[in-house]
């Protein structure tokens, strides 16, 4: 990227068009991968990119060119202006925000980036082989990758903002096998740019080999309703799938039927329910300081108290609902316009302990860690990575991986006790229209859930 | 592309220059009306090395400087893997139609007036229905050249409709769609409409079903939803070659229905899976996965492939790294059985257009696990209405081990795969009580 003057250049770019709003995003990224699959390292790898958009917006409609090639930004203007043209027919709908100037650096407590390979590779040897000398073992899985990524943003209305990033990940599955059956078991973690949130994870991996391979003796589930309790990656991976997707309001904005259903004030769940979004918490995997429309980031409560406060928001949906943008506009990379998305999504914590929820149950399932989610809006699945059976009160036999099922507006009023442990997972990425993994946390404490769904034999 | 190559010969063994150029143009409708026009270029660069017996690899989206491209491949060659292959020698290629200059010629307003086509048919069927539509249109160009002399060279155009439906009445929703490609423009949208009404019609009253094991109907989408991850995994020489698939010692025996085959075709004409060769210049070919039950063959790449002792068999796919053994269009043999005679037969139980979360179960022991999101009760060889609320189990090897039919006729879905619908006679289904 042109060093120190790309302010000048995305601000001339900007110059002489006759659209109502259009911006301009110039992205610079390197990535490092590195993965295995069973004994050895498989692939090691570095990609570069440049590109960046142009968003132009003329009487409600919206045109978008993306690009590799920087030169000539004026001509990539004048496209995106002649595309909106073709559509705009209604008078557009965009939020007012301030414009601002800003500069953002990494946030990176022990930046990868000054972590030679050789470094990174020892340690995941070392992790590949803790699993590889589990008994019964067949194989593995590692997926690690860096990134550092320099985002400036400009637009028609004087807005210049740098935003640096780094995102460190890693991916680790353990596969057992035994007479024609495969179990795996796996585990994510990521992180906002600091490295050692995957170091020390020895006995972490040493378990999960060792899990993978009770899974081969363990039973499934029987299919039906059950009372579940989740722990909190699950239960932060239920507040994402079951009720954050809905509350994107570029699925409500223009539906009126779905606006109904999702009326401000509604109720959702008990006086103890509040689920909270926001990316001006810092130091998590979905933090910023502006989003990618240069909207700086909220804290937003979806549901306080069980009621339906508000909703998570672009420039446009939040214009054309009548409310406030918050800060969710969000796009993978320079490839894609930006939508509306989560960052940090959290059930806040109550006040019951895991032992008095478990207590109260005679036969239930305890369902831990994320295999994978997804949603319809209404219906929901996601996947326990960890089930066992609760019987008596107490934690019994091991499940073979259970997916949970629901309706979003029955199983949050299905919530009937909150535990007092918060925490929050970092590993997770979200998919929405094509853009996917985008870097989001989630969490919440322990929660018990009547009446769930769960898939089984 | 020949300065990196004969850049990064001077410093390596083998090399390997892929660079691919795509522009695509999307036309968006959202809530039935036209609301964003894209235009899209990129150009992606890798460039694969052995040294010393190892891989290196790095990859450029955008502008190439062709020392820096070459010196981070050098950096990881240290680390990288063992090269257990040769890049491949300069050789013919089959012909294979992908290209047809109709897509480009295709202006914008008519891609518009495809889109509006589409979402006014649905509206004028179901008037609440809330639509997204798109239409897209693209060019990709590729080039591979490698140390070896080999040079390909060939560009492929795509063309595709997409068309989705929210339906709200109350607390219930209902989601109805389905996509359709080809390398030729699709100026006519009516097959897409009828089947997106199909749904619609189906659809039209909810059923209750009960939990317990019953007989299920998959229809191509359903196929695609629910059965395609296990066995994508499970022929995968990857998998294979790492003793994580239930079929890696299960060549030439009979382990599927005697009625089931399933290949793998590049070769297929204008379809968008197709391809003279794959992204490591290995011709394209028509494997067969499955011959009457008998498993026949897995997918490989040159790298997997050598390491398991067997040739590539054209199917190394790039998605930012590495090549890596990935199908090209999958197609699943025709049957005799008519769908009609397929729900005839049943006293009670299911039709599964789309299993949501299928595939987040453990997919390599064939598992399977998910809430129907759009599907249909039997009652007495008859469709009565959409079912809610509901949960289907079970493992996809088991499902193709004893079939109780095949269906008559065939569509693609998603441009990958080709099958006609499959009956599988019982499955475990539970579902919410009251």
């Amino acid at each position: 990227m042109p060093n120190g003057k790309t302010q000048d250049l995305l601000t001339s770019a900007l110059k002489g068009h006759d659209a109502e709003y259009v911006e301009i995003r110039l992205e610079e990224s390197s990535l490092t991968r590195i993965t295995y699959r069973g004994k050895h390292l498989e692939e090691i790898g570095k990609t570069s990119s440049l590109g960046g958009n142009v968003r132009a917006l003329v009487k409600g409609g919206w045109g978008f060119v993306s690009f590799n090639n920087i030169k000539n930004l004026h001509n990539k203007v004048e496209l995106a202006v002649k595309q909106a043209k073709l559509i705009g027919k209604e008078e557009s709908k965009f939020s007012p925000t301030q414009p601002m100037l800003d500069r953002v650096t990494a946030e990176a407590k022990k930046s990868p980036m000054n972590i030679p390979l050789a470094t990174k590779k020892e340690l995941l040897d070392e992790y590949n082989d803790l699993i590889m000398s589990t008994p019964k073992i067949q194989t593995s899985t590692i997926g690690y990758h860096d990134s550092q990524k320099k985002v400036c943003f400009a637009n028609s209305e004087g807005t210049y903002i740098e935003q640096n990033r780094i995102d460190v990940g890693l991916r680790l599955a353990a596969i057992a096998t035994a007479d024609g059956q495969v179990q795996q078991v796996g585990l994510s973690i990521g992180s906002l740019g600091d490295f050692s949130a995957i170091e020390g994870l020895q006995p972490k991996v040493k378990e999960l080999a060792h899990r993978a391979v009770s899974l081969l003796s363990a039973p499934q589930a029987k299919g039906g309703e059950y009372t579940v309790i989740l722990d909190p990656i699950l239960a932060g991976v239920f507040a994402h799938e079951a009720f954050g997707h809905l509350s994107e309001a570029d699925h409500v904005h223009e539906n009126k039927r779905l606006q109904e259903l999702m009326v401000l004030g509604r109720k959702f769940g008990s006086k103890h329910l509040n689920i909270v979004d926001g990316a001006a918490v810092p130091g998590l995997r979905g933090s910023y300081k502006y989003d990618d429309e240069g909207v700086p980031a909220t804290k937003t409560y979806l549901i306080r108290e069980g009621i339906l406060e508000s909703r998570l928001h672009s420039r446009e949906t939040a214009a054309m609902m009548r409310e406030k943008p918050t800060g969710n506009a969000r796009a993978i990379n320079y490839r894609y316009p930006p939508i509306v998305r989560m960052t940090n999504t959290f059930i806040e914590p109550g006040k019951v302990t895991f032992e008095d929820m478990l207590s109260e149950i005679n036969e239930g399932i305890y369902a831990k860690d994320w295999y994978g989610g997804t949603t319809s809006l209404e219906m929901f699945t996601f996947s326990a990575g960890e089930a066992y059976m609760i019987r008596n009160g107490k934690i019994a036999e091991l499940l073979r991986p259970i997916v949970l099922s629901g309706n979003v507006f029955t199983t949050l009023a299905n919530i009937n006790a909150i535990g007092n442990d918060l925490d929050m997972n970092q590993g997770g990425g979200c998919g929405k229209a094509g853009q996917s993994p985008l870097p989001v946390s989630n969490g919440s404490p322990h929660i018990r859930i009547r009446h769930c769904l769960v898939g089984g034999s | 592309m020949d300065d990196i190559l004969s850049q990064a010969q001077k410093v390596a063994e083998q090399a390997e220059v892929f660079q691919a150029t795509t522009q695509t143009t999307p036309v968006r409708f959202e809530a039935n009306r036209l609301k964003q026009i894209q235009t899209k270029e990129s150009t992606t660069t890798a460039l694969r090395l052995v040294k010393n017996g190892r891989i290196g690899f790095a990859q450029v989206n955008g502008f190439v400087k062709p020392k820096e491209l070459v010196n981070m491949a050098l950096e990881t060659c240290i680390f990288g893997a063992e090269a257990r292959f040769d890049f491949p020698a300069n050789q013919a290629y089959p012909s294979v139609q992908i290209f047809d200059p109709q897509v480009d010629r295709l202006a914008i307003e008519d891609m518009v007036q495809i889109g509006q086509q589409m979402v006014d048919a649905l509206i004028k069927h179901t008037p609440e229905l809330v639509c997204e539509a798109s239409v897209s249109k693209g060019i990709t160009s590729v080039h591979i050249a490698n140390s070896q002399g080999s040079k390909a060279v060939y560009q492929k155009s795509f063309f595709n409709l997409s068309l989705e439906g929210v339906l709200v009445r109350n607390d219930d929703m209902l989601f109805v769609g389905d996509s359709q490609s080809s390398c030729h423009p699709i100026l006519n949208s009516e097959t897409i409409v009828a089947e997106v009404t199909r749904q619609l019609e189906l659809a039209s009253v909810n059923a209750h079903i009960s939990t317990r094991p019953m007989p299920v109907i998959f229809t191509p989408l359903g196929v695609a939803s629910t059965l395609l991850s296990p066995l994508i995994a499970a022929f995968n020489g990857k998998t294979v070659l790492e003793g994580a698939s239930p079929l890696k010692d299960k060549i030439g025996k009979q382990v599927f229905d005697k009625s089931f085959s399933l290949w793998d075709d590049a070769t297929l004409p204008y379809q968008v899976s197709s391809h003279p060769c794959d992204d490591e210049g290995v011709p394209g070919q028509c494997t067969p996965l499955v011959e009457s039950g008998v498993i026949s063959s897995f997918y490989y790449d040159l790298q997997t492939a050598a390491l398991a002792g067997k040739h590539s068999t054209g199917n190394g796919t790039r998605a930012g790294g590495l090549p890596t053994p990935s199908p090209s269009s999958l197609v699943v043999n025709q049957g005799n059985v008519s769908y009609e005679d397929m729900v005839k037969d049943i006293k009670e139980g299911l039709v599964i257009d789309l299993l949501m979360g299928a595939e987040q179960g453990n997919i390599l022991n064939g598992d399977f696990s998910g809430n129907v999101l759009l599907g249909y009760k039997v009652e007495r060889g008859k469709v009565t209405g959409r079912v809610k609320n509901t949960m289907v189990s079970g493992n996809a090897f088991d499902v193709l081990k004893k079939l109780g039919g095949i269906g008559k006729d065939a569509r693609w879905v998603g441009g990958f795969l080709y099958t006609p619908h499959l009956y599988c006679l019982e499955l475990s289904v539970a579902t919410k009580e009251g």
